[in-house]
């Protein structure tokens, strides 16, 4: 049974009211790149710096429920200042706690563990229950996947 | 008046008991079903007679020369005549085309008496309040005629602006306007406007999607010449719809999909049409649906569509109040705040909480709204909106829906504050 304490966890709450790395950086020198869900109108803009392979800054911009601009906050934290292969890996993993469906109690056992190295993260972990609005969730990292990619080709 | 009190003749609570699906729990709580205005509820009579006719009388429409082949078509074509009496169409069931909803009725329209009677100089006007059903098949039929599409603007009172409504009309050749706005529940003055446009020598099409089930609609008495509505808006099936023409309109009319049933003959050189709203309805049509919508086209005449407008009336006066009572501002009527001229469609945007995270939490109390831009974005954009959450009634809400509404919305209000 899933409740709403599972969505709306206080993490997620904190970061809808006082978003993370909120704004804009110049562009150029900044890549900038967009993301529209355009089921519900969800819009995010992520500005991206990067330098000798790491991404020394990142700043968002957009609007949306609170789970699609709480994962952009989160997402923002968990990235910033982190080497290019880190941030790749951590949108990898974000994106497979976001596919992860039913469990028994010992992968249960085995995700709380891995549910750990995600840090603040793991807040958005309750999105999985309420299928409808992973699509907000990922919403920032797909985007985020994007800039990194036309920033590689 | 205490919530849940009744005021017409008209019983709700017996309309209520005709509903399976308000029977159905969600997350632990009654159902409070408040999506009308995306598609109604079904009553017994209406799944039954579909069930029935599955188990008892299907077979293909015309053509057939055995029983239940007959007994189809008769169930088929007296749907048919029903829809015609239900709406006062004075062609009868001449004038009535089943279509699959709302959407494809427009886009017959559009496509076939459109792309016939419309090209480069001529104008359709439409207004900014419209649903994508009646935006998009015109900006489709621009592209292929360069037909222009014109809008009437909405003013900051939620109603259509006509102050320059005669510049508007100049080289219109059809006005296109909702007979109630799927987002605002703003009602047209759909007779007034019609005979304006007619007067200008312009015919006249009314989206009915949020009107019929709601409320009498008499085509002879509005005087428009195109009503498109969908059965599962008006208690019936989904996979059903009506495009309603004046049978002089549609004699003019060349045929929509090519196929079977709407050929009157085939050779290896080409094909004639059907006569008829046979030439529009190409394939086998959605017969146990046609016969579904009988069914509610029964129910509410049994209702009375005069009942059926005073109870959803009422309704929506009393959830305008209780909304401004309650929330003293925070939750934000996007729509007009009187019930002149206005349905019970009440979108909502509820301060520092985003429509989709109203409807999750409303979800937990087992409300159904409806996040988002309700097919209508030119509207949404009209007033900087996203999204709205969106409540709509019908014959089968009642007060006590709207005191569950109030709750949720407090706790969702109480969660994100």
């Amino acid at each position: 049974m899933s409740n709403l304490e599972d969505l709306y966890r206080e993490i997620i709450l904190d970061h809808y009211r006082s978003p993370r790395n909120r704004g804009e950086l110049a562009s150029p020198p900044a890549h900038r790149v967009e993301g529209f869900n355009p089921l519900c109108g969800d819009e995010v803009t992520v500005y991206l710096d990067v330098n000798d392979g790491v991404l020394t800054d990142i700043k968002l911009t957009g609007h949306g429920c609170s789970i699609s601009q709480s994962s952009s906050s989160l997402m923002s934290t968990a990235v910033k200042g982190k080497p290019l292969e880190d941030v790749r890996a951590t949108i990898e993993a974000f994106k497979e706690l976001m596919t992860a469906h039913e469990t028994t109690t010992d992968e249960e056992e085995r995700d709380a563990t891995n549910l750990r190295t995600f840090g603040e993260l793991a807040a958005l972990a309750g999105v999985v229950k309420f299928p409808v609005r992973i699509k907000c969730a990922t919403l920032a990292w797909n985007t985020l996947q994007q800039g990194l990619q036309e920033l590689a080709s | 008046m205490a919530p849940g009190q009744r005021v017409s003749s008209f019983n709700a609570r017996r309309v209520r008991a005709d509903i399976p699906q308000l029977t159905r729990r969600i997350n632990g709580r009654p159902i409070t079903y408040l999506d009308s205005g995306a598609s109604s509820l079904q009553t017994h009579s209406v799944i039954d007679a579909m069930s029935r006719y599955y188990e008892l009388r299907h077979a293909n429409v015309h053509r057939g020369v055995y029983q239940t082949a007959n007994e189809a078509t008769d169930a088929y074509e007296g749907s048919r005549a029903a829809v015609a009496r239900f709406i006062n169409a004075p062609g009868e069931e001449s004038e009535v085309v089943f279509t699959k909803n709302t959407t494809e009725s427009f886009n017959l329209l559009a496509k076939v008496w459109g792309a016939t009677n419309l090209g480069a100089g001529d104008v359709v006007l439409i207004t900014q309040m419209e649903h994508h059903a009646n935006i998009v098949p015109w900006f489709q039929l621009r592209e292929a005629t360069g037909v222009e599409v014109r809008f009437i603007p909405v003013g900051d009172d939620y109603r259509l602006d006509l102050t320059n409504l005669d510049e508007l009309l100049r080289d219109v050749k059809l006005l296109s306007i909702t007979g109630m706005s799927n987002v605002l529940g703003t009602k047209n003055r759909v007779h007034d406007l019609a005979a304006i446009a007619h007067s200008v020598g312009a015919l006249v099409a009314v989206d009915g999607a949020q009107m019929v089930g709601h409320g009498p609609v008499d085509v002879t008495a509005l005087d428009i010449d195109f009503l498109a509505f969908s059965g599962h808006k008006m208690l019936g099936p989904t996979g059903i719809g009506v495009l309603w023409t004046r049978e002089s309109v549609l004699d003019t009319m060349g045929p929509f999909m090519g196929g079977g049933g709407m050929i009157a003959d085939v050779t290896l050189d080409g094909f004639t049409p059907a006569k008829g709203v046979a030439r529009f309805e190409a394939g086998t049509p959605p017969i146990a649906e046609a016969v579904g919508l009988h069914a509610a086209v029964r129910y509410l005449e049994g209702l009375g569509m005069d009942h059926v407008a005073a109870h959803e009336r009422y309704l929506t006066e009393d959830a305008l109040r209780r909304l401004d009572l309650t929330f003293d501002g925070r939750v934000r009527v996007i729509g007009p705040l009187d019930v002149i001229d206005r349905g019970g469609v009440i979108s909502l945007d509820v301060e520092g909480v985003h429509p989709h995270d109203v409807a999750q939490v409303l979800d937990q109390f087992g409300v159904c709204v409806r996040p988002g831009h309700h097919c209508a974005k030119p509207l949404m954009r009209r007033f900087n909106l996203a999204a709205t959450a969106r409540a709509s009634f019908g014959p089968y809400s009642n007060t006590a829906d709207t005191t569950v509404l109030l709750e949720a919305l407090e706790h969702a209000l109480k969660m994100f504050g």
